[in-house]
């Protein structure tokens, strides 16, 4: 990404790909997995690779990278259930853990290998670290953590688009002239495709030749994160967010009677946080949780982009401000302009009566 | 030891507002800072040397106005600042940017050899983590990613062994130095910097590398020309083409603003009402 | 080891700046202090410039210096509650180099003025705080205390140039803290519009400016005046009102300029800009009747701190600049004639700024802010009067001018008396001359 940006539309580069590049084709999604699982990311991403390919006419092709056994072998299968059309399988016990050095290297033999015109990762730590190396190994363009991927139907170049300036502005990036076309892409921006079980496709193994000898850094140790209840934020179906807006930190307690009341996860803005009214795990946004839930209410919360773009492909947004133009109403569903600290516990009242549930008024 | 620190001087995104008609950023009166994220790496060097002894040298590309954040660095505690800055890098993406810097280390190896690189997790402008991994990449020195603790180092066996944070975890990597980490934020406590540092950073000569003295070989891989991405459209976020459905509220009356709002999702948003109705017979 | 200079300059305001900046030029080793993260990084307001200050510390600054506009245009209103009246005076000779007043940008007007000062030779340390002043044991100033660890930097001398609120000095007990009746908080905005947009409005082109100067309704009662300044592609707008009238009637300052933007003959000229700096301020409005003692055993007050403000003509960076550059002189001089910086000899500040108009025109206005403040009437009566008497001259309604006039002054009548009239118009010209 260049550092300065313009905002016209920079004149519409010819392109021209080196004789080499002519042959790279077809969209690939690296499927990340970890300690046996997949993250859901990699999934996210089968989804939009396949609406990609569909307009390019091309295969969208898996690329499962690991110790060589079951696991492994489900990984590619189910990467067919969501989408793809062949998986690279790159079996290798050097690959058990993840690594820099031996991730990267059998990464870049697989594309000079097979050519891809597109290569996607989740922007998840290891993503943007291999991401980040095999795109300098193979002297392409990288586009991180993008929150939007389509094709220019004139020149079937890949228009990333990602947050830029603290988010304050969205850009959208080209690799016009090499090949693959990397990008890596945020978790829970897009949709999860439904699985097809019953669907196929075809595995190719790939071989990387690694010596576990000719590796320097060795996994030590891995130790896991205790299972907190932040974990649940990112999948949770209802959020319920609060902001400065609410004025003090007693009256967060409305936001956790509400979610109580409604089974909900509780969210909050950055500022909310810095006051020092809720713990940092429960920040949405671009320096907090993607999530997307079918209902997020918005309390106290002006909008400001960098929270929008973590929580604005929830289905239904709810937004409580007092400030008939707050940012927030932009995007919003449904805009109740109003004093949150009495709109919170009527809500909660409303919501606790129809859904049968004990509801005590607040005194 | 003679440890780098790559740094980036940023415009403080907190004050950044783009211009209503034009789109663009509107620059003027935006403080330029060190990129949050350095202040870490920087720190983290910093303890290092507490600890070890040795030699900071503090590095950024960019323009000559970018000599403050040096300086800053100086202050706390860095020996030695280079900017490397010459006109041909303006207009550099992430590849571009770690072929320079890689190839500014590398000459600064030859004056004293470099044992660890640090950079910081990511900037706040460009925000791609990409530059780290690049340098590393270009230098062959094994990299270590969103770096939370430097569990131990041995300048003697030129060895490392960190704390790396990954997905649902953390790792602990041992590796052999030379050495490219990123540091994660809030990984430490960053110091201020006394009296005395903020004299010598006032007084501190900064040298400038262009692209004779930070050894580039090939003028094609910097700047524009050496950038395979181009930013094709920059555009504020848009407003949801369907405006935002009023639910009227009346301050006297609360409640009936609720049963209202409570009522349109049912009726309008099949998705909510799904959740609502699946927990409404989890109750009962 | 600790630091010795032979002046220590607090603050990077115009009249820090202007300190350092001769002290610097003569060779002198000073060191500044700033607590912002640059020069100019707290005052981000748009303001206006009075050339002649400047020009008479750096000749050619036009050449370099982050200048908005040049001011053709002056207006003067007299508002209430949804008309105006007033007067425009523009004249071609204003837009005739070389300008005389300028409109600027505070934070890179700043941190231009202090680059000069650097290169000049004036060491600067920034995001430090001074928190006190070192005294040895007969009293007299030696050095600062800044906030961080070995803090102790000593000098000969020190100019405090440390703004209006001047905790320095308030605290080591060299002045008072800043009084609610001697104070004015000005609110202001920087509102953002296209250059094209502004040119428009004001009847402008190229670098050319205009200023509107007003009082009347929109202080709501209390002492006070607007002021609205293009720039190059934004509009300073803002209001200031005496401290303690706010503090009388409760009303927050953002309330008191949002409702000045919305006047009717206010909200047209920056309509469809976007708000993007706001500031609030202090200003020392004490005038003549508030300085405090200027100088001591090595120690100075210059600009803000020491009060300089001309409120009727709002000006201030003109004498914070005079002020500072006259501190500057008078060290220099005892310096090379190798006498101390005591309170006896620091006595030719003083004199300095009496010959100057510094002084002069403090003096000249010295009764104003107490006339203002005891006789409410030419806040709260004439705006209104005045707006009455040309609605009603101006407006064709068959009745003759003979009656008008008779209706004017009989409106006047009703809110003050004939001797009121007459007292009014003699408290205005005894405060003034
Ligand atoms: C690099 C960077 C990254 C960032 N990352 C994030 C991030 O990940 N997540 C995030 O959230 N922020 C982030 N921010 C901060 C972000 O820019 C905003 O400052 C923040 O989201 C604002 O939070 P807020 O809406 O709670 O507060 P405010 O902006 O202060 O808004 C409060 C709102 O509440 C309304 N209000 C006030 N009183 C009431 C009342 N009684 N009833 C109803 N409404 C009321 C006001 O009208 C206002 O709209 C980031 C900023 C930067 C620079
Ligand atoms: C709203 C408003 C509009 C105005 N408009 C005009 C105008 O149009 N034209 C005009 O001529 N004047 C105007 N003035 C007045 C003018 O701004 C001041 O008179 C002038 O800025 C005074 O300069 P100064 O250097 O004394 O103080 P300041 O400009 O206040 O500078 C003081 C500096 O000292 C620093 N500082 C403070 N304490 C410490 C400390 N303890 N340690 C280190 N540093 C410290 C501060 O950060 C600041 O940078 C206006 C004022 C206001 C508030
Ligand atoms: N121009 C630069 N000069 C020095 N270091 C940089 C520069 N750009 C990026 N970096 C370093 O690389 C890290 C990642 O940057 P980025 O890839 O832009 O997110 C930053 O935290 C810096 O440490």
């Amino acid at each position: 990404m260049s550092a300065t940006p313009t905002t016209k539309p920079v004149k519409k580069r010819k392109i021209k790909l080196d004789e080499h590049l002519l042959a790279y084709r077809g969209v690939w999604v690296f499927v990340e997995s970890e300690r046996g699982h997949v993250h859901p990311v990699s999934w996210e991403l089968m989804g939009q690779g396949r609406r990609l390919a569909d307009q390019l006419q091309v295969e969208l092709c898996a690329v499962a990278m690991g110790a060589p056994g079951p696991e492994l072998d489900t990984h590619c299968e189910a990467s067919f259930h969501y989408g793809a059309d062949r998986c690279y399988r790159v079996a290798s016990p050097v690959l058990r853990d993840y690594r820099n050095e031996p991730y990267t290297q059998a990464l870049t033999q697989l594309v000079n290998a097979h050519k891809p015109e597109i290569l996607f990762l989740g922007a998840t730590t290891l993503g943007r670290d291999l991401a980040g190396s095999v795109a300098t190994t193979l002297k392409t363009g990288l586009t991180a953590d993008c929150t939007e991927l389509a094709i220019d139907p004139e020149d079937r170049c890949l228009l990333a688009t990602r947050p830029t300036f603290g988010g304050s502005l969205l850009c959208t990036i080209a690799t016009l002239n090499y090949r693959p076309q990397m990008a890596t892409i945020r978790h829970r921006v897009m949709p999860m495709p439904e699985p097809q079980p019953e669907r196929r496709g075809l595995i190719v193994d790939f071989e990387p030749g690694l010596v576990e000898d000719s590796i320097v850094t060795k996994l030590l140790d891995f130790l896991p994160d205790a299972l907190g209840d932040k974990q649940h934020l990112p999948y949770a179906k209802i959020v319920v967010a609060g902001g400065k807006g609410l004025g003090k930190a007693e009256n967060f307690r409305l936001v956790w009677d509400l979610a109580g009341v409604l089974g909900a996860e509780v969210g909050a803005t950055r500022a909310a946080i810095h006051a020092g009214w809720i713990t940092p795990d429960r920040q949405v946004g671009q320096t907090g949780k993607t999530v997307r839930p079918a209902l997020y209410i918005a309390a106290g919360i002006s909008g400001a982009i960098q929270h929008r773009v973590g929580m604005e492909s929830s289905d239904c947004i709810v937004a409580i401000n007092n400030d008939a133009n707050a940012p927030i109403f932009d995007f919003a569903h449904y805009a109740l302009v109003g004093d949150c600290v009495s709109v919170l516990p009527a809500l909660t009242k409303a919501f606790a009566s129809y859904l049968g549930k004990p509801f005590k008024e607040a005194t | 030891m003679h440890i780098v620190v790559c740094i980036k001087q940023v415009p403080d995104s907190a004050h950044i507002r783009v211009h209503p008609v034009t789109n663009t950023i509107m620059r003027q009166g935006v403080p330029a800072i060190i990129n949050p994220y350095d202040l870490f790496a920087i720190e983290a060097a910093l303890r290092l040397k507490d600890q070890l002894g040795g030699r900071v040298t503090v590095m950024s590309m960019g323009p000559t106005q970018a000599e403050p954040a040096l300086r800053k660095a100086i202050s706390l505690g860095c020996d030695e600042a280079i900017l490397v800055t010459d006109r041909i890098f303006a207009g550099a993406d992430t590849l571009a940017t770690s072929y320079v810097l890689a190839s500014a280390i590398r000459t600064l190896d030859k004056e004293m050899p470099v044992g660890l690189v640090f950079t910081g997790k990511q900037t706040i402008d460009g925000d791609t983590a990409q530059v780290g991994p690049g340098i590393a990449k270009r230098l062959d020195m094994q990299l270590l990613t969103y770096v939370s603790r430097i569990v131990e180092v041995d300048p003697a066996q030129r060895r490392i062994v960190v704390e790396r944070r990954a997905e649902g975890g953390v790792q602990v990597l041992e590796t052999a130095m030379p050495a490219l980490i990123t540091m994660l934020e809030g990984s430490n406590e960053i110091r201020f910097a006394s009296t005395p540092g903020m004299f010598r950073a006032a007084r501190a000569t900064i040298r400038h590398w262009d692209r004779n003295a930070a050894g580039i070989e090939d003028i094609k891989l910097v700047g524009l020309k050496g950038s395979p991405t181009i930013v094709s459209r920059v555009f504020g976020p848009a407003a949801r083409a369907e405006k935002a459905k009023p639910i009227p509220f009346d301050p006297a009356d609360p409640d009936s603003c609720a049963n209202n709002l409570l009522e349109r999702l049912l009726n309008e948003m099949p998705k909510v009402r799904k959740e609502l109705e699946q927990r409404r017979s989890d109750t009962q | 080891m600790s630091e010795k200079f032979d002046v220590i300059v607090v603050g990077a305001g115009p009249a820090g700046n202007a300190a350092a900046y001769t002290l610097a030029k003569a060779g002198i080793n000073v060191l500044q202090i700033e607590r912002g993260e640059y020069p100019g990084s707290k005052n981000v307001q748009g303001a206006i410039l009075y050339a002649d200050a400047l020009e008479r510390l750096i000749p050619d600054f036009r050449d370099s210096a982050p200048l908005e506009r040049h001011i053709i245009e002056q207006r003067m209103w007299v508002l209430d509650e949804d008309s105006y009246i007033g007067g425009h005076y523009r004249s071609a000779e204003f837009a005739r180099p070389p300008h005389n007043r300028y409109t600027i940008i505070r934070a890179r007007f700043d941190k231009w003025f202090s680059d000069q000062v650097q290169k000049a030779g004036a060491l600067l340390l920034c995001e430090t705080t001074v928190k006190a002043l070192l005294r040895d044991v007969q009293g007299k100033v030696i050095g600062v205390e800044v906030d961080r660890e070995d803090g102790r930097i000593y000098a000969d001398a020190v100019i405090l140039a440390d703004g209006a609120n001047s905790l320095v000095a308030t605290r080591a007990g060299l002045r008072q803290d800043i009084r609610a009746e001697t104070a004015a908080l000005a609110v202001k905005e920087v509102i953002f519009l296209p250059k094209e947009t502004v040119d428009a409005r004001f009847n402008l082109s190229g670098q050319e400016g205009a200023v509107i100067e007003m009082l009347g309704s929109i202080s709501q009662g209390m002492v006070g005046t607007g002021f609205l300044y293009t720039n190059k592609d934004s509009i300073s707008i803002g209001i200031g009102c005496m401290l303690s009238d706010l503090k009388r009637q409760h009303l927050a300052p953002v309330e008191l300029l949002e409702r000045m933007k919305a006047h009717p003959a206010i909200a047209p000229l920056i309509a469809g800009g976007e708000p993007r700096e706001y500031a609030a301020h202090l200003i020392p409005e004490g005038g003549y009747d508030a300085l405090p003692q200027l100088y001591g055993e090595g120690w100075m007050l210059v600009g803000d701190s020491a009060g300089f403000v001309n409120a009727v003509h709002r000006e201030g960076s003109n004498l914070a600049m005079t002020s500072g550059q006259m501190a500057a002189e008078t060290l220099i001089e005892l310096l090379r004639e190798k006498r101390p910086a005591t309170a006896a000899n620091l006595a030719r500040y003083r004199a300095r700024l009496d010959a100057s108009f510094v002084m002069k025109d403090l003096k000249k206005y010295r009764r104003l802010p107490e006339t203002l403040d005891r006789q409410r009437q030419f806040i709260n009566d004439y705006p209104a009067l005045l707006n009455q008497a040309a609605h009603t001259m101006l407006r064709v309604d068959g009745m003759d001018k003979r009656h008008k006039e008779k209706e004017i002054f009989n409106a006047f009548r009703e809110r003050r008396s004939l001797l009121g009239l007459l007292g009014d118009a003699y408290h205005l010209w005894r405060a003034t001359r």
